[in-house]
């Protein structure tokens, strides 16, 4: 008994080492500033921007103005269409991933990650470039004589959602692959042996043995298109409003602070509840 | 067994991944109802020749028939057979009863013959009471069954069993041995059952295809390729066995006198010509020594150890040329002691003369090919 309290006593120090750095960072850069927007929201706007340090509600109050309301519902809509359109795009993608050789593979894998080398407000005003009134498309489509207007495409939703879905497509690709690499085949054999045919395989054994990975990238992609705000602001424009304009704007333009940091609390508990749901059904344990 | 109907058909079966021809032509007729065994060791091709009566694998050339249908080309999916996998390959995220009734809901049968049909199965294989399980929950032996279960459940006309009962302990699989023999004689239904494991195949077969890089060696019950081996690798292969090469000195009918480097022996056999090459493969049980003169036998040597292996005491004695013959005697007989000087003889009826030619050819052919 004593001999292995000893032992832990021991341990704690190369415990310490390891842990204690990541520790501190949390502590100061999230754990802290987290508690300070939680804090901030419950205080008072100052008549000039900046924050008074008296305690009110007000800003939670405000947050259900059916103004705000529909910003946020536009943005779940949002979140949840980029998660969708990426999950249908991604899983063949996936899927074709874990068939072709290593090397194949490599290639594939690396080109996904590739636009990540350069920064995500560059890759987007490129596209702006291209789809734009005067952009490349426009202009080719004009010169070769297919249409004599140009067509609108940026700074719509639509280009706000093609934003979005080329962002975080990638982080779909990647949870998707791994689940579905880790499929046993021998059970697409057993399935096809009882006389399932491709797309019954697919439905009855494939997708139920891949959800795990559908859950993960599904809340990779759901949540960061939930706060996004620089992808509205490029593709849609200045007029498009979602709820992480609405943040940027009240921190940086309206300098309400105070209301700021209650849509930021609000996010930040919506993600949390999504995160529990995920756990409760992303966590097939018998599919590990 | 001739008359008998052919279910499987394989006609020149041969098939190559790449480079690799891992069977070489290859047919077999496999009979309603019977227990077809395919031993050979790891890499003889027997799983690539049921995984091609599955429709898993596409044969190189030839064709694949069951029940005189062409199914060469049919998807799996369309073929009544089923099989039981090695590792199993139990659906994880059903309960045991949603994976017995997998294939049954395929072929849209209604809810309650389904259930019915399960829960037969279910006390079939001893598992009663389990459908709630999930495969995750239980034992190896029960995953087994469970396995066996939902192949059985759509009533195919062959059952492909690949290993199953490699991932079992010995005792299990003892058990597991005697109820698949059980269930097969019970249900009437074919079997083709893939081993690597000889007293298995002993046990449980109607019928043996041996097999030694990707082809038959040797197709024939039990009894036959024990007792009759065709070739050296058979005779090697199944049981132990005392293997000679030798030379075919005098024949008079069916009896043959042969010479070897050490001594003269008596064999039976009939097809052989004079100064044949041939070897000779008599079982350790078979094979006796004394110590007086034996008609027709003048192969000496010196017996070198005694070991005790329960149900039998093993001799070892060795020859002058250092080949170390076998014999095989019940515990309680009188065994000559450690040193003695021994000649070697065996009843010419329990020796098994083979051609060395087919031998040598496939050594050629196998030395080519690794070249």
């Amino acid at each position: 008994m004593k001999e292995k309290k000893k032992k832990e006593r021991k341990n704690t120090l190369p415990i310490l080492c390891m842990v204690g750095p990541t520790s501190l960072w949390l502590l100061f850069f999230l754990l802290i500033p987290l508690i300070y927007v939680v804090v901030i929201s419950f205080m008072t706007k100052g008549a000039y921007g900046g924050v008074v340090f008296k305690f009110s509600i007000d800003s939670y109050k405000r947050i259900f103005d059916p103004l705000y309301l529909t910003v946020m519902w536009k943005s779940i809509v949002m979140a949840f269409e980029t998660s969708v359109i990426c999950l249908i795009i991604s899983y063949p993608f996936a899927y074709m991933l874990c068939k072709v050789p290593a090397k194949v593979r490599g290639i594939l894998t690396l080109l996904i990650m590739l636009p990540f080398w350069v920064n995500g407000l560059i890759r987007l005003n490129g596209w702006s470039n291209i789809l734009r009134d005067s952009g490349f498309i426009n202009t080719l489509l004009m010169k070769i004589g297919i249409i004599d207007q140009p067509i609108q495409m940026m700074y719509s939703e639509g280009a706000v959602l093609f934003g979005m879905v080329y962002t975080f497509f990638p982080f779909m690709v990647l949870p998707l692959q791994s689940s579905i690499s880790k499929l046993d085949q021998s059970l697409i054999e057993a399935s096809y042996d009882l006389g399932a045919r491709k797309v019954k395989t697919f439905v009855r054994v494939i997708l139920p043995m891949t959800l795990p990975g559908i859950f993960a990238g599904t809340i990779q992609v759901f949540i960061p298109s939930l706060g996004a705000f620089f992808i509205s602001d490029v593709m849609g424009g200045g007029s498009a409003a979602y709820l992480g304009n609405l943040i940027q704007n009240q921190f940086l333009v309206a300098r309400n602070w105070p209301l700021g940091a209650a849509f930021s609390v609000l996010l930040i508990i919506f993600t949390l509840v999504v995160l529990k749901a995920y756990s409760k059904v992303g966590d097939l344990d018998d599919l590990a | 067994m001739e008359d008998r109907k052919a279910i499987v058909q394989l006609k020149n079966i041969t098939k190559s991944f790449g480079d690799n021809q891992v069977l070489k032509p290859i047919s077999l007729d496999i009979y309603e109802g019977e227990f077809l065994t395919l031993l050979g060791s790891s890499g003889c091709g027997k799983t690539t020749t049921l995984r091609i009566i599955a429709g898993f694998e596409t044969p190189t050339e030839g064709s694949v028939y069951i029940e005189d249908k062409d199914v060469t080309d049919m998807a799996p999916y369309n073929r009544d057979v089923n099989t039981v996998f090695q590792s199993y390959a139990l659906f994880p995220h059903m309960t045991v009863f949603d994976n017995i009734a997998f294939g049954l809901v395929e072929k849209k049968m209604n809810k309650k013959e389904i259930r019915s049909k399960v829960m037969e199965m279910l006390e079939l294989v001893q598992l009663h009471g389990f459908e709630k399980r999930k495969p995750s929950q239980m034992s190896g032996g029960q995953k087994q069954r469970v396995a066996i279960a939902r192949a059985l459940v759509n009533s195919p006309k062959v059952l492909l069993l690949d290993e199953p009962l490699g991932a079992l302990d010995l005792k299990l699989r003892k058990q597991m041995q005697v109820e698949l023999k059980r269930l097969q004689k019970k249900l009437g239904i074919t079997f083709v059952y893939v081993t690597h494991d000889q007293e298995e195949a002993l046990t449980m077969s109607d019928r043996i295809a041996v097999m030694h890089q990707g082809h038959f060696e040797q197709i024939g019950t039990a009894k036959e390729i024990y007792e009759k081996p065709q070739t050296k690798f058979v005779a090697g292969f199944i049981g132990e066995s005392n293997l000679f090469e030798a030379n075919v000195d005098i024949i008079s009918g069916n009896e043959l006198e042969l010479m070897m480097e050490n001594g003269r022996v008596k064999a039976k056999g009939e097809g052989f010509v004079k100064e044949e090459i041939v070897y000779i493969s008599v079982r350790p049980e078979n094979t006796h020594l004394s110590d007086k003169d034996v008609d027709g036998f003048t192969l000496k040597g010196i017996v070198k150890d005694q070991i005790y292996v329960g149900s039998v005491l093993k001799t070892i004695v060795e020859l002058p040329n250092g080949k170390e013959v076998k014999v095989n005697n019940h515990p309680d007989a009188y065994v000559y002691p450690v040193g003695a000087a021994v000649t070697v003889y065996w009843d010419p009826d329990k020796a098994v003369v083979i051609h060395t030619k087919e031998d040598k050819m496939y050594d050629a052919i196998e030395d080519a090919v690794l070249k």
